[in-house]
């Protein structure tokens, strides 16, 4: 059986058990979370007894399933980074990194299809929260080959750019930031509704420079008109090769929602335990007082951008999933071995899958015209 | 007769009350305005929102991708350009996401020249409509035609932009909308809200029905043997008033209603018949749309014409010149329509 290709921090391949280097325990919660412009937020704090070692506050059975579901969105990233430099896709763009955030992210989505649900407004690097909702691994790979059998875009877009309407997976788009305007009009559509769904939107820390940012904080708190919008952002500290801190003044960007007098917060989204719970307390809030939430979860992004950057592996940045897995190990959730045998099952299981989706249809120019319009109304002006 | 604000109002009523028409948005559409041009005054679902037009597009995506009926309003097109990425986006959502999601939204904005707007009330947005794929685009050119095709792109699965001559926004019509009072100041004294104080005015609807114009299908408005007239909006009008000007001419006007998808039959009939084509619009003339249909005329009906056909449209400036002399020289008057059709009905082949 080949070994996991999730790398360690100095880009090896492991076959064996992961090394942490030296982060802070992911149990321990960042001193920011509790800080908020329009309320405080329940942090998740290390509870435990003198002399006996803490609790992760969270389930065991719960952190395992974490755990794997991490682990999948990892190796099935790895996966479609190996497909593009095989020359078996075009292009890749990705999430690896932000697998504590968008796992707990999936776990916690009120799931459906239809305003009663929430909306997913994501942006491209959002398999691990696809894949904690149910995606098929197949699905991921179908699109990154471009086959007609790629339900979300039939062979017509990018890697990570999925939509699942019977989810309410909205679709992903390219153009940077669009998303938290658009958002304002599903939760619109959720108010008027007076149910407790949400609109769940996420980007990078680039992408929040664009005005559509400031709109959906603008519109999410009209007076008398609050919206149950989640507006995240994932900061990882990069727009494709221009640091944050180089345009950036805002020490936090969720502190542009306090003028606001939206709930804002940083958190510490390399953690999965503090990402679960602060995405939960959000939820919570959002779902009872019907208003909006800006939280900041600071992630890592160990590829890169994409591929036109060559999708290697980034030396220093922290591994959301060596960390898990070494607060797992330690406190005896699971052991090593049993953490390598999960790594090598999802290499293997993936392997597999890709090389079957290899051999799948592509699409025809015979299906060019199609779906321009609804209905398959014709498109083409010469047969107008 | 109602004028065209009128006859959009009484569509967005038609729809909100019998075809589910949810909201209706954008910057001073609601109480107390009603829109700059009245035509959402007294409309229950319309509402104001921030000065945002990325904000209003988004929303207006957002709503239609829940699948909640509504008309945006962007107050003049001039200030629709910093959405183009959002209009190209809900353009291309139902093939992107091969059939996933389609995008029934609404967004009607003013164009065009004529009420001596200056810079920036004056553009025109339909040549850089047509550039956007997965969109239907239309722009009426009377009353009637404002109610019946409001309601078909209400009704559309697709997105719709509906594009509102301004200059014609007070013009009357020649038609009664289905239900429409015939008595113009009783309409008036219904659903016009009075000056000053309107806190406490509702309007009193007329029992108005449904009357849909088909997307995709033009309007004959003079029937004609010597040369065609392709126009769209307001300078269908001011083509009408050449005519009248050009008795010994025998012009047939096409009113294209549709500009995509449009239609081709009606006009290759037409030109089939005179052999002679203007295309006239008052966009800017380079890559106008006009020119489309000009190549696609001498693409296929090139043997058979008797005249090089002609786009006559706005000059490739960078605005419209706010006083008279600037705008009238700007975009097509009636004298340069009158002299274009000399022009073209003298060429021998």
């Amino acid at each position: 059986m080949a070994g996991s290709k999730i790398s360690n921090r100095s880009g090896t391949k492991s076959k064996t058990s992961l090394k942490s280097h030296g982060v802070t325990h992911p149990v321990a919660i960042s001193s920011q979370a509790n800080k908020t412009a329009a309320g405080t937020v329940k942090t998740a704090k290390t509870v435990g007894k003198k002399g006996k070692k803490p609790s992760l506050l969270l389930p065991s059975e719960l952190l395992v399933n974490m755990y794997h579901l991490m682990v999948r969105a990892r190796v099935l990233e790895e996966r479609m980074i190996q497909m593009y430099r095989r020359g078996d896709a075009f292009f890749w763009i990705g999430g690896p990194g932000e697998e504590a955030f968008g796992v707990a992210l999936g776990l916690l989505t009120k799931k459906g299809h239809g305003p009663e649900f929430d909306y997913l407004h994501l942006h491209y690097r959002c398999t691990p929260t696809l894949v904690a909702m149910g995606m098929e691994d197949e699905d991921a790979l179908r699109l990154m080959m471009n086959r007609t059998t790629d339900p979300c875009t039939g062979g017509r877009n990018f890697s990570n750019h999925y939509c699942f309407p019977n989810w309410n997976v909205l679709p992903v788009s390219s153009p940077i930031g669009i998303q938290y305007g658009i958002g304002i009009g599903t939760a619109i559509a959720q108010r008027r509704r007076k149910n407790d769904a949400v609109t769940i939107i996420t980007g990078g820390d680039a992408g929040s420079a664009e005005g559509d940012f400031a709109s959906s904080m603008i519109w999410a708190s009209r007076p008398g008109f609050e919206l149950p919008m989640y507006i995240t952002v994932q900061n990882n500290k990069w727009g494709i090769s221009t640091n944050y801190d180089s345009q950036h003044g805002e020490k936090h960007v969720s502190d542009r929602g306090r003028p606001f007098g939206i709930r804002t917060a940083v958190h510490n989204g390399n953690d999965p335990i503090e990402a679960y719970l602060a995405i939960k307390s959000d939820l919570e809030y959002i779902r009872k007082t019907r208003k909006p939430v800006l939280s900041e979860f600071r992630v890592s992004r160990l590829y890169g951008h994409s591929s036109a950057s060559g999708a290697n592996r980034v030396q220093g940045e922290e591994d959301c999933l060596l960390n898990f897995e070494k607060t797992l190990v330690d406190n005896k959730i699971l052991t090593s071995n049993e953490c390598q045998k999960i790594r090598d099952t999802y290499f293997e299981d993936i392997r597999e899958k890709a090389e079957r989706i290899r051999s799948e249809p592509t699409p025809q120019k015979e299906t060019l015209w199609d779906l321009v319009y609804a209905n398959n109304e014709n498109a083409d002006w010469r047969k107008f | 007769m109602a004028n065209m604000a009128q006859a959009i109002r009484l569509a967005l009523h038609y729809a909100e009350t019998h075809m589910d028409l949810q909201d209706v948005f954008g910057q001073d559409v609601g109480e107390p305005l009603g829109g700059v041009f009245t035509a959402t005054q007294g409309i229950k679902s319309a509402w104001n929102t921030p000065l945002d037009e990325r904000g209003i597009i988004g929303a207006a995506i957002g709503l239609a991708l829940a699948g909640d009926r509504c008309v945006a309003e962007i107050q003049f097109c001039d200030y629709i350009f910093n959405t183009i990425d959002l209009l190209k986006y809900a353009g291309n959502i139902l093939w992107s996401t091969n059939g996933n999601y389609n995008v029934p939204m609404t967004v009607m904005t003013p164009v065009g020249a004529g009420i001596r707007g200056s810079i920036y009330h004056s553009h025109s947005f339909d040549a850089w409509a047509t550039r956007l794929p997965g969109w239907k685009v239309v722009m009426p050119s009377s009353p009637l035609d404002a109610y019946g095709l409001l309601l078909s792109a209400i009704e559309d699965p697709n997105p719709v932009l509906f594009l509102k001559p301004k200059a014609l926004m007070r013009v009357k019509g020649e038609e009664l909308i289905p239900g429409e009072p015939e008595d113009e100041k009783t309409l008036k004294s219904m659903i016009d809200a009075p000056l000053g104080d309107r806190s406490q005015w509702r309007p009193q609807w007329p029992s108005v029905g449904k009357y849909i114009i088909p997307i995709g299908v033009g309007k004959k408005v003079q029937e004609g043997t010597d040369v065609t007239i392709v126009t769209y909006g307001r300078h269908v009008h001011l083509a009408q008033e050449a005519s009248r000007h050009l008795q010994d001419v025998s012009i047939e006007i096409i009113d294209l209603r549709s500009l995509y998808p449009y239609d081709w039959g009606m006009v290759k009939e037409s030109i089939l018949k005179t052999k002679r084509v203007i295309f006239l619009n008052e966009d800017t003339e380079v890559t106008n749309f006009g020119e489309h249909l000009s190549y696609r005329t001498t693409q296929e009906l090139f043997y058979t014409l008797h005249a090089a056909p002609r786009v006559l449209a706005g000059k490739n400036l960078p605005g419209i010149g706010l006083h008279p002399v600037l705008e009238e020289n700007s975009v097509p008057q009636v004298e340069d329509i009158v002299q274009t059709v000399r022009e073209v009905v003298s060429e021998v082949p």
